[in-house]
């Protein structure tokens, strides 16, 4: 019975916050510019705005359109209650469970091509067709990450991996997955939340037929999978195995809050990058990664 | 009929009797005119005279490093004439125009379509060019853009990321600006011509008062000479500081794109403080000016100028700064000197290709005569060439504004207009802020309109924007076009 309720309020805890993240980052955004910027909680007005819209369809759609954006929900929101949350650990753990999280990562993001792809429109072929591009490299530098974990702690399940520091590759494994977390969650340098333009879209192309519920299903996600990445590198860099539940999630929260400004900052300062571009940057992720691996399994060793 | 051998020769803001611009027949003057365009002349206008006998041809063209302007027009012709544009490429739109309105077929132009007919509430585009193979994939934007902008429509073909072919249909907002000067002017003509294209009023509304002012053989009071030159630098001023942060903010480049936004109000606040709006509609009048800058006004004007200059200056800087931006800018959307004189692009895009093109200093009428703008010219021919260019001349109008508030002109800035001349053509060209704004205007026996052609620099430029995203990505559309800012109404008329 405990079990059940911890669980629910973990999942309810990652439900209601990771909608912050996002207007955190737009405030952060907005100072820069000397505007005042959207209000924090402008995700949480539009999410209740779209859940009570109706929805449009295309003629030429299938359910895949509608099922895609929930599974896709679905799964991100099962691969961040395999994240531990200081000694309480994970709210479901098994050996093996990173591969599970990799995978869970990898269907929402088929599911979301996939409801795109339904939609036979030229612009989100053309996302999805980037997106998945661009997955292969990020793909390859998360599994690295996890790799490094599992070398450095010994175990193959994510609670006891990401219970210690990630030691002496701490800070190469921090950029690598700062740079995945950039590319994975749409944000400048790879891509640009605001923008109107079709033709540069990446994520946002792919959602543009959607509407009502659904968008506000793959908004949440997006958030969602926002929150999940900050958490999995801080549990990454940081060890809050020892800390129990309430300074666990006090620290995850801030860290959280330091890794939103973090990219309204980058955001702000940076232009994005050419798409011929963007795997030479996903590539140096991997291998900030990759030699966080080879600290990790060779750097121990006297 | 004994052929003429040369155009007749005018400069910007003159006429010539209509009898006395001389007439070929029509092999005779589309070999005449390809002949001057081989020989430094470059097309300004080319459109069609309907007669009873058939439709005459005329023929604007201009020799910018002789500061001279020439006309020539032909015999009345029926059906159909050899295309110009076989051999020159710049007459392609204007043929097309030309068959669109006229009737008259250009036998072998190459891909001759309509231009902005409307059918049944949209415009007739026509066949669109297609490639054709496995790999090759047609991504058709527009006329309903996801940005509140113009309608036109874009239709790309590609493979995978790179296009291998833009062509451009417009015609969304024909509204029959041309047809409904025939006759004119009306009394609601002056309003109709300040919005050919918004954000282009000085430029258009001084080219349209030129002409009426030259019909009537008035000398516009020097004072109003003075303003609206200075009008159109400050209109060149916002629409330049506009570009450069929406080059930014497609980019994603946040402090460049927030800061130009609110410097461009600033500059368009400037206007409003000269004339009581922000586009400067009401300000010139055939005649001259309606509203007048006092020493007061002048001297607020240039302290707020130069706060504005130095807000830009800061935030070009940043743009300029930036690896990220410049990455992104350089060596994407070029086009090359010689495609640009090729396809007689104008204004700053033929200036950021390295052409030496401005009106101002070619062709200078009004104030400009008596100050001359330098040109700013940028080599490259790129995105970056065309947002360094934006940045130049801003520098060049806030000091031209500033050397012309230190000395004004005196005087009137309102005199009356006399009743134009009968069966004269005029022409006039300004140099609006994208390039090179052309009327023209011929009248009947009573001094009415009896054709008026406007061109706008867009009509010249779109086919540059087509060019430059050859063989470039198609996510690099949206820099390339925000870095000709091309005008659609403009075009639409």
């Amino acid at each position: 019975m405990t079990t059940a309720l911890e669980i629910l309020l973990k999942l309810a805890a990652w439900l209601l916050l990771a909608p912050l993240l996002p207007g955190i980052i737009n405030k952060v955004k907005a100072w820069v510019a000397g505007r005042r910027g959207p209000p924090v909680l402008q995700l949480y007005y539009d999410l209740a705005k779209l859940w009570h819209k109706g929805v449009v369809l295309s003629t030429a759609v299938s359910p895949a359109h509608v099922i895609g954006p929930a599974m896709a929900w679905v799964a991100i929101a099962g691969a961040a209650l395999l994240l531990p949350v200081g000694q309480t650990g994970a709210s479901f753990a098994f050996r093996g469970d990173a591969l599970l999280f990799v995978y869970l990562l990898a269907f929402a993001r088929f599911c979301i091509a996939l409801a795109a792809l339904d939609t036979g429109s030229a612009f989100e072929g053309m996302g999805v067709a980037r997106e998945v591009s661009y997955a292969v490299l990020a793909e390859a530098a998360i599994i690295t990450a996890l790799l490094t974990l599992c070398v450095q702690s010994g175990t193959v399940s994510l609670a006891t991996m990401l219970a210690p520091s990630a030691g002496a590759g701490a800070a190469l494994l921090a950029a690598g997955l700062f740079g995945v977390l950039l590319a994975e969650n749409c944000r400048v340098p790879f891509d640009d939340p605001n923008t109107h333009l079709e033709l540069t879209m990446v994520h946002e192309v792919m959602v543009l037929d959607h509407s009502g519920p659904p968008l506000a299903a793959i908004l949440h996600g997006a958030s969602l999978k926002l929150l999940l990445f900050a958490v999995l590198l801080t549990e990454a860099v940081l060890p809050l195995g020892k800390l129990s539940l309430l300074p666990a999630i006090g620290v995850l929260v801030g860290s959280a809050m330091v890794v939103a400004i973090a990219v309204g900052l980058v955001e702000s300062l940076l232009a994005r990058l050419a798409f011929r571009r963007v795997p030479l940057l996903l590539t140096t992720s991997f291998l900030l990664c990759l030699f966080a691996l080879l600290v990790a399994w060779k750097g121990g060793t006297p | 009929m004994n052929a003429p051998r040369e155009f007749f020769q005018l400069s910007n803001g003159t006429s010539v009797p209509w009898a006395d611009v001389p007439a070929w027949p029509v092999d005779e003057f589309i070999a005449a005119t390809a002949a001057a365009l081989e020989h430094g002349g470059r097309l300004c206008a080319w459109f069609g005279v309907p007669e009873n006998s058939g439709t005459r041809l005329v023929a604007v063209i201009a020799y910018d490093s002789e500061n001279t302007l020439a006309v020539g027009r032909s015999a009345p012709v029926v059906k159909s004439y050899p295309s110009l544009t076989l051999r020159h490429p710049q007459a392609h739109l204007f043929e097309r125009e030309v068959w669109e309105q006229h009737g008259l077929t250009p036998e072998g132009h190459p891909w001759l379509k309509p231009v902005r007919r409307q059918d049944g509430g949209h415009p007739a585009v026509g066949e669109f060019f297609q490639v054709q193979g496995g790999e090759v994939h047609e991504v058709s934007v527009g006329p309903v853009h996801a940005g509140v902008i113009e309608p036109g429509h874009f239709r790309f073909q590609c493979n995978g990321e790179d296009v291998l072919h833009l062509e451009i249909a417009l015609g969304y907002q024909h509204r029959g600006v041309e047809e409904a000067l025939a006759g004119g002017p009306h009394r609601a003509t002056m309003s109709q011509l300040e919005t050919v294209a918004g954000d282009t009023t000085i430029g258009h509304a001084t080219a349209y008062a030129t002409i009426l002012e030259t019909l009537a053989g008035t000398e516009t009071p020097l004072r109003a000479q003075w303003l609206r030159a200075i009008a159109l630098e400050l209109e060149r001023l916002a629409n330049h500081t506009g570009d450069l942060g929406a080059l930014a903010g497609d980019v994603a480049f946040l402090p460049t794109s927030a800061a130009c936004g609110k410097i461009r109000g600033d500059f368009l606040n400037l206007t409003a403080l000269l004339c009581g709006n922000r586009f400067g509609r009401g300000l010139i009048r055939p005649g001259g000016c309606k509203h007048d800058l006092e020493a007061a006004r002048g001297a607020q004007l240039l302290e707020k100028l130069r706060m504005a200059l130095a807000e830009v200056n800061q935030a070009a800087e940043w743009l300029w700064d930036s690896n990220s931006v410049r990455a992104r800018f350089e060596f994407t959307g070029t086009v090359s000197p010689a495609q640009a004189a090729e396809l007689g692009l104008v204004g700053l895009a033929a200036r950021a290709s390295g052409l030496v093109r401005d009106v101002r200093f070619d062709h200078p009428a009004g104030w400009h005569r008596f100050a001359p703008v330098p040109v700013a010219v940028w080599p490259g021919g790129d995105v970056f060439a065309r947002a360094r260019m934006r940045w130049l001349e801003i520098q060049r109008s806030a000091k031209f504004i500033e050397e012309q508030l230190a000395t004004p002109a005196e005087g009137e800035i309102f005199a009356g207009l006399g009743a134009s001349a009968g069966d004269t053509l005029a022409v006039a060209l300004v140099e609006g802020w994208r390039g090179e704004v052309c009327h023209v205007a011929l009248t009947d026996s009573a001094g009415k309109f009896r054709r008026y052609k406007i061109v706008d620099a867009s009509f010249h430029n779109w086919a540059g924007l087509a060019l430059a995203m050859r063989n470039q990505a198609i996510s690099d559309f949206p820099i390339c076009n925000k870095s000709f800012n091309l005008s659609y109404c403009g075009v639409d008329l």
